[in-house]
């Protein structure tokens, strides 16, 4: 780990003791939830404060309130010891607080030059000449080379990563914040990123970086504040994190987010000191028969999205399959056309040796092919039906729920209590409207609908995005059980450690076609990395 | 606990017109407000209207419940008015239910009403009355299922929007029945209408009333559609597809074959609504005739919430409404228009109420609403 992440330096430069931001007893409340809960926190120029909390902690809510989109509904905010109001994302510009998001917020048809000067050119006419000198300037403050007239999408993940950033700096930022950037990001990722960050912090920059991982929060913070339920519940300082082990800081933070059941998840991807797949399968079942092939598969994508090109792959039973790619890659095509929900262009679909490219969705299910989507929401469930409803609509019509067209409500209450009680969805009942449960519960309730009935193939999208810890455990221990049934496994992920935590094998997904298929092992991360920058960034950097 | 929509702005509440979760006690108390509210309110905002105009809104009010409930004529009247409401509105309850808007209903109709009226008086008189009513109805069924079918697969095939299709088609649907009756099933009158159905062909009257059969058989009909839609599988496919297309296709349900079957079922019962007014209450259709019934229903099928049980007596009221209304607006000198103006603010009441009733649902009362409270709260 070592040598791709080297320990951060975390001594401030700017040699001020007035926080660039600090916030005081920030409270944010949503009906039925209070996202923040007097927290308070300072960002010191020179350093980077690493948020550390799982999915729902409150850490995007505090940053939006940062960046001017919320209201606190009590508390201050200080930027640079002076009190104000960050009434609106503008004036959270104004006050030098630049946010770089999530999901990347470049146009892939423009230019570097033409999508850093949109909505910051003052005037009419583009002044390229002003904006050249601006890229020039803070590329040389990050220290990494830009090429202005290079296409956005021609670009790999991390250099348009840095354009979001020097995005974020335009206007002469103070403050960066980073949320959650690293989802797909590779060691070799984010070994860079630690590299511009140590030019910004040199620029004496206050970075606050949001994560759910533990390693990058290891790996880039100098402070680090842990976010749980709304409430800061502790905090290492730069003498913590420089005196211990990584491993000893590692078991302080799980004991902080978790006390003493801190056991029972620590083992999970999210929470380890460094990339090294614990669990690398790289287990040998080409002798075990392949249930689901994929013979040059072309389907076109959604509106706006990628397609699938040519991608031709096989699942043996038993075998967990990753896809690991960008989102947006064509990974919902992918899905879908292995599914029946998307209709192959060209190329074969083959189960268990027998064609099935023709067959519709329903044929193929009984089949026992079987899709988790990740538009949980919007797609696997219908948000004001009962949890029991939900949990059978994939088998309408059929005995024993319905009998001769007629629908046998005890019937269906029966087996959503079982599968309730089997797949522990916490819900008041099984009447209770699926929508109004918590997004792990209602993962919980899609994978109790795919994976009962005899399932032989499951296609998992983005399985565990969004959920909080304990779910995300759970949800991969059902994986890893389900494998060990002979089921044959395709998980679709952005989430490169998940892919590493689970996979046998890796599939990489660039443009819409199968870059590479390696095996999972101890330096699958780094080469994955390799494949993900796809051939023609690749070339470009040669 | 994962945090859905905070921020998300009022403007893009889903308006919840289709019950889904039904069997819930408190629900019953909402779903009579839901439906009353818009109703008393329109009653009210009419009644500052006459009062405007110069009339006496209790005396108007009290003259619609003469006229379409307290005089045996007009009680029977009313009764026999629920038949078309009933048929159509179960029709488009078929396809609203799957978020299929079918706006057609006249040109539905209309095509029907003059089939059924321009065959019907040959048919009548060369076979058993009872056999030819069966095979009117069946013919009207056919007709109104049929002309449902391009907005339909237009809508399965191409995705194309069935609100434009189904509403031109209605035009469409309205000139041809006109044609027809001006044409090839013109009768021998000199007036532009069809042949008229001798009186021992029309359905029976029930005992000593004016009321035909064909109540009985729309409101069978309707409970036998009642049970379809809520206990069977096809019911269920329906509402899926109403509450998310997307769902549907992922959920592995024919979608392109359910929207045209869903279309034609709705068709068909507008159909039968035709065949049952010519054959018992009109007999002939003349040429231009044209109730618009389609638009007036919509809005008494979306304060049922698209259920058949809450129909039935939103059709009798609206029965007695129309009939009463016709008496009313006579003796207070107004246009009949003006019960027009009652259904709509009807509907407007009701999406403000729905609207009003969602904010209400989201507020939790155990968290601080304001500012000044969450501040009491933290210190």
């Amino acid at each position: 780990m070592a040598e791709i992440l080297p320990a951060a330096p975390g001594m401030s430069t700017a040699g001020t003791t007035v926080p660039a931001v600090e916030l005081s007893a920030i409270t944010k409340a949503f009906p039925g939830v209070i996202a923040n809960d007097r927290i308070s926190l300072q960002a010191m120029h020179g350093e980077v404060l690493c948020l550390l909390g799982e999915n729902g902690a409150g850490k995007s809510t505090l940053m939006s309130i940062l960046s001017g989109l919320y209201q606190p509904d009590s508390g201050t905010i200080a930027v640079d010891g002076r009190e104000v109001a960050i009434t609106s994302p503008r004036t959270g510009r104004e006050l030098g607080i630049g946010m770089v998001y999530q999901h990347l917020s470049l146009i892939p048809t423009l230019t570097v030059l033409e999508n850093l000067m949109l909505g910051s050119n003052p005037g009419v006419v583009l002044d390229e000449t002003a904006a050249l000198a601006r890229l020039t300037e803070l590329s040389e403050t990050l220290g990494v080379h830009v090429d202005p007239t290079a296409r956005i999408g021609s670009l790999a993940l991390g250099q348009q990563q840095h354009i979001e950033i020097i995005k974020a700096l335009w206007k002469g930022s103070k403050v960066l914040i980073l949320d959650e950037p690293t989802s797909m990001l590779t060691p070799q990722g984010i070994a860079e990123l630690q590299k511009v960050l140590l030019g910004l912090k040199t620029a004496g920059l206050a970075i606050i970086f949001i994560t759910h991982k533990l390693h990058e929060a290891i790996a880039i913070g100098d402070r680090v504040s842990i976010l749980k339920q709304g409430r800061v519940v502790g905090s290492l300082g730069p003498e913590d994190l420089r005196g211990m082990t990584a491993a000893d800081v590692q078991a302080r933070i799980v004991h902080i987010m978790f006390g003493d059941d801190g056991g029972q998840v620590a083992g999970i991807a999210e929470l380890r000191e460094g990339f090294d797949p614990v669990r690398a399968r790289r287990a040998d079942r080409s002798g075990t028969p392949v249930i689901l092939e994929l013979s040059a598969i072309t389907a076109p994508g959604a509106r706006g999205q990628h397609g699938i090109t040519d991608a031709s792959f096989a699942v043996r039973e038993g075998e967990i399959l990753g896809i690991a790619g960008v989102d947006g890659n064509g990974q919902r095509a992918l899905a879908e056309v292995i599914a029946g929900q998307r209709k192959a262009t060209a190329g074969e679909i083959r189960f268990a040796g027998e064609p099935i490219t023709t067959l519709s969705v329903s044929q193929r299910q009984r089949l026992g092919l079987r899709y988790v989507t990740d538009d949980r929401l919007h797609e696997g469930v219908l948000g004001r039906y009962p949890v029991s409803i939900n949990l059978v609509l994939k088998r309408i019509g059929d005995a024993p729920f319905w009998r001769r067209g007629a629908i046998d409500r005890t019937a269906i209450n029966a087996t959503a209590r079982e599968l309730i009680r089997e797949f522990d969805i916490r819900t008041p009942s099984t009447d209770t409207s699926i929508g109004k449960l918590s997004g792990g519960n209602i993962q919980k309730a899609l994978l109790a609908r795919e994976l009962s009935f005899d399932p032989r193939v499951v296609v998992f999208n983005k399985p565990t995005h969004g959920l909080d810890v304990r779910t995300i455990n759970m949800v991969r221990e059902r994986i890893r059980a389900l494998a060990a049934r002979g089921v044959g496994v395709i998980v679709i992920s952005t989430d490169l450690d998940e892919l590493i935590d689970l996979s046998d094998r890796v599939a990489v997904l660039f443009e819409g076609r199968i870059a590479g298929i390696l095996d999972n092992g101890p330096d699958a991360a780094t080469r994955i990395g390799e494949l993900l920058v796809g051939v023609e960034s690749a070339a470009a950097a040669a | 606990m994962t945090q859905q929509t905070p921020g998300v702005s009022p403007g893009t509440e889903p308006l919840d017109l289709v019950e889904s979760n039904p069997g819930r006690a408190e629900a019953w108390v909402g779903r009579l407000a839901f439906t009353l509210g818009p109703i008393l309110l329109a009653f009210i905002t009419c009644g500052i209207l006459l009062a405007i105009l110069g009339r006496d809104p209790i005396a108007f009010y009290r003259d619609i419940l003469t006229g379409g409930v307290l005089r045996a004529s007009g009680l029977q009247d009313s009764i026999t008015r629920m038949v078309p409401i009933l048929l159509i509105g179960a029709g488009l309850i078929v396809a609203f239910r799957a978020s299929l808007w079918n706006l057609g209903a006249d040109g539905q109709y209309l095509l029907a009403v003059a089939f059924v009226a321009g065959v019907g008086p040959s048919v009548v008189t060369a076979m058993p009355p009872v056999l030819g009513w069966i095979v009117l109805a069946l013919g009207a069924v056919a007709i109104g299922a049929a002309w449902t079918i391009i907005p339909g697969v237009l809508k399965a095939r191409y995705g194309l929007n069935e609100i434009v299709t189904t509403l031109m088609m209605s035009f469409i649907g309205v000139g041809i029945a006109n044609l027809l009756v001006k044409g090839p099933f013109k009768g021998d009158q000199m007036v532009p209408q069809t042949g008229v159905i001798p009186a021992d062909g029309m359905l029976w009257d029930l005992a000593g009333t004016t009321i035909h059969v064909g109540v009985i058989v729309a409101l069978v009909v309707v409970l036998i559609v009642h049970v379809v839609l809520t206990r069977t599988s096809f019911g269920t496919r329906l509402d899926v597809l109403g509450a998310n297309p997307r769902a549907a296709v992922h959920l592995g349900i024919d979608v392109p074959r359910l929207i045209v079957v869903a279309f034609m079922v709705s068709g068909g019962l507008i159909g039968l609504a035709a065949a049952t007014d010519i054959l018992g209450t009109f007999g002939y259709m003349r040429a231009d005739w044209n109730p618009a019934y389609g638009l007036k229903v919509v809005p008494l099928v979306f304060l049922a919430r698209l259920n058949i049980l809450s129909l039935i007596p939103l059709a009798a009221f609206f029965g007695v409404l129309s009939i009463g209304g016709d008496y009313a607006t006579r003796l207070a000198h107004l246009p009949n228009d003006f019960i027009l103006l009652f259904v709509g603010l009807m509907l407007l009441f009701m999406i403000v109420t729905q609207y009003i009733s969602a904010r209400r649902a989201r507020r939790d009362p155990t968290l601080p609403r304001r500012r000044s409270a969450a501040r009491e709260a933290t210190a």
